[in-house]
């Protein structure tokens, strides 16, 4: 198990320099006055490519939104080291921008002054941002909300918006942190298919967290299999389904196999994790 | 005009002028206040309370229209108001630099938090005495007055906005490319603003209170000494007229307050 653990990147990480992200023994504990610290993930290592899609899949509780929040460079990394083309990571930066879970829009702006807050930041010309906050609020099926507050809209549309928000900026690297928890069922599988779509139209280093088989499977050309307490990753797979993916994708026979083989691995992780709290 | 934006209007769908349906929704809000009018008066008739403590509104009103035609009252408001206002104003810059300093660098709160906690219950008419020492009779002995009792409401305000601003807000407009400074003025400030409003609400109503107050004791004008020497001479009908034009002020000034507070906070009540 060990073995896989270090398993290179499938496409363009064999150079460390261009390695979208590679992440170096990285152990992280949440310490709090007189108790024992928590484990929270235990020397993950990992390469992730440069215009790899990556989903770090497990129950909750197994340490991934932490090693989200790590590669964001929202909390300082206490060991080990985290480094991308710009360098270590040591704080946020716009070329790693992250969707959140949910509600993490600027309530005091609307959905267009959202959109457009990241591009104005990142230098794009008044202009050009207004085109692209619209292209990006369509793509997100928002159009007609623009001038709407988040308090005006459902749980679902803020989210998308947030999408549109982080997209527009157009990221070298895409963090999501189960960004269509919130989303129901036939919103959630178009936001896949668009998101997949996006990325292969431009492509990048996407880090996708979910505890969700099929979306990981449907999504990412690797996925990360992690085990909770401590967090560690389990195993990395390939997913050696076409590029282009779609509806007819979540019918054939190597999605259905692969998802069942996965859905058994994660299925381990949560039964000797659910042992270990009894 | 989206169609969520239409939704969150809302308006209520009464048949006829909504702004006659205004203005009768605000006389009967207001409606108890006759009751206040008809005991004022009906203690006055009845001979239980002399007439010289409760003097008939028809007098007072005439007193105010003296007082209003003559420009005293005018005079001394504006001498007041520049006080209060003044006072006020520096509170807000400081009280939100204070604050929002507290709730963002550690050394700040160290230094600024106790300050706070001793000096918040203490009742700031106390330091009249003091401030007279101090800086004479002058206004600026008000205005530091109107300062010190201002102040804290801000900094509590802005401290416990800017400390209660969701992490991921921050986080998002950080990895969007903001830097720290960006991050206080665009993200922590706007996310603070509906308790750093509350806190100069709150101010705005202790700067009325201790703007007359002090002039009670220290000052040759403005509405409290006119209050204080209307009272000391025994012309009553002509007191009450002033106490309650500085009350209709007071009123006024918070309606103004919370319009505006309405206004800047539409996206929260949207």
């Amino acid at each position: 198990m060990s073995a896989l653990r270090q398993a290179p990147a499938a496409d363009g990480a064999a150079a460390p320099g261009a390695s979208g992200i590679r992440i170096d023994t990285v152990t992280h504990a949440y310490r709090s006055p007189g108790r024992p610290p928590v484990i929270a993930l235990d020397r993950i290592s990992l390469d992730i490519g440069p215009t790899e899609f990556h989903a770090l899949l497990g129950p909750s509780g197994c340490g991934k939104s932490t090693l989200l929040y790590l590669l964001g460079g929202f909390i300082p990394v206490q060991e080990g080291a985290i480094t991308t083309p710009k360098g270590r990571v040591t704080a946020p930066g716009p070329e790693r921008s992250i969707v959140f879970q949910n509600f993490a829009l600027f309530p005091w702006k609307t959905v267009r002054e959202n959109v457009l807050y990241g591009l104005r930041k990142s230098g794009v010309g008044r202009e050009e941002s207004e085109a692209r906050a619209r292209d990006f609020i369509a793509l997100v099926h928002l159009t007609g909300f623009e001038d709407a507050y988040p308090s005006q809209l459902s749980g679902g549309m803020q989210q998308r918006a947030a999408i549109a928000r982080t997209l527009a900026v157009d990221p070298k690297i895409l963090l999501m942190d189960e960004p269509f928890g919130a989303l129901d069922a036939q919103t959630r599988r178009v936001m896949q298919e668009e998101l997949r779509a996006i990325w292969q139209r431009s492509p990048k280093t996407v880090v996708f967290v979910t505890h969700d088989v099929q979306e990981a499977v449907f999504l990412a050309d690797r996925i990360s299999i992690m085990s909770s307490r401590p967090g560690r990753i389990q195993h990395i797979l390939d997913v050696p389904l076409p590029k282009e993916r779609g509806e007819d994708t979540l019918e054939s026979r190597e999605f259905i196999q692969l998802s069942e083989h996965i859905w058994r691995l994660v299925r381990e992780q949560a039964v000797a994790a659910t042992r270990g709290r009894l | 005009m989206s169609a969520a934006g239409a939704q969150g209007r809302a308006a209520p769908a009464v048949p006829g002028s909504p702004r006659l349906f205004g203005i009768l929704d605000a006389a009967l809000r207001y409606s108890p206040l006759l009751v206040l009018v008809a005991i004022w008066e009906g203690l006055g008739l009845s001979g239980l309370v002399s007439r010289q403590m409760l003097p008939d509104l028809g007098t007072i009103l005439s007193e105010f229209w003296r007082m209003l035609v003559g420009g005293d009252l005018l005079y001394n408001t504006a001498r007041s108001l520049s006080r209060s206002f003044s006072g006020l104003a520096l509170a807000i810059l400081v009280g939100l630099a204070a604050g929002l300093a507290m709730a963002t660098a550690r050394p700040a709160r160290l230094l600024i938090n106790p300050v706070v906690q001793i000096f918040y219950p203490m009742p700031k008419s106390a330091l009249i005495p003091v401030v007279m020492i101090w800086l004479g009779l002058g206004d600026a002995s008000k205005v530091l007055l109107i300062f010190l009792g201002c102040l804290l409401p801000v900094v509590v305000g802005a401290y416990n906005g800017a400390r209660g601003v969701n992490p991921f807000l921050i986080w998002s407009a950080r990895s969007l490319g903001a830097g720290r400074f960006e991050v206080l003025r665009e993200v922590i400030v706007p996310a603070a603003m509906p308790e750093i409003l509350n806190g100069c609400r709150t101010a705005l109503a202790f700067s009325f209170i201790l703007m007359v107050s002090s002039e009670f004791l220290i000052a040759s004008d403005g509405v409290g000494y006119m209050i204080s020497s209307l009272g000391d001479g025994g012309i009553y009908p002509a007191m009450f007229a002033v106490i309650f034009f500085v009350a209709a002020i007071g009123f006024a000034a918070d309606r103004i307050y919370t319009a505006i507070m309405r206004r800047q906070l539409r996206w929260r009540n949207a």
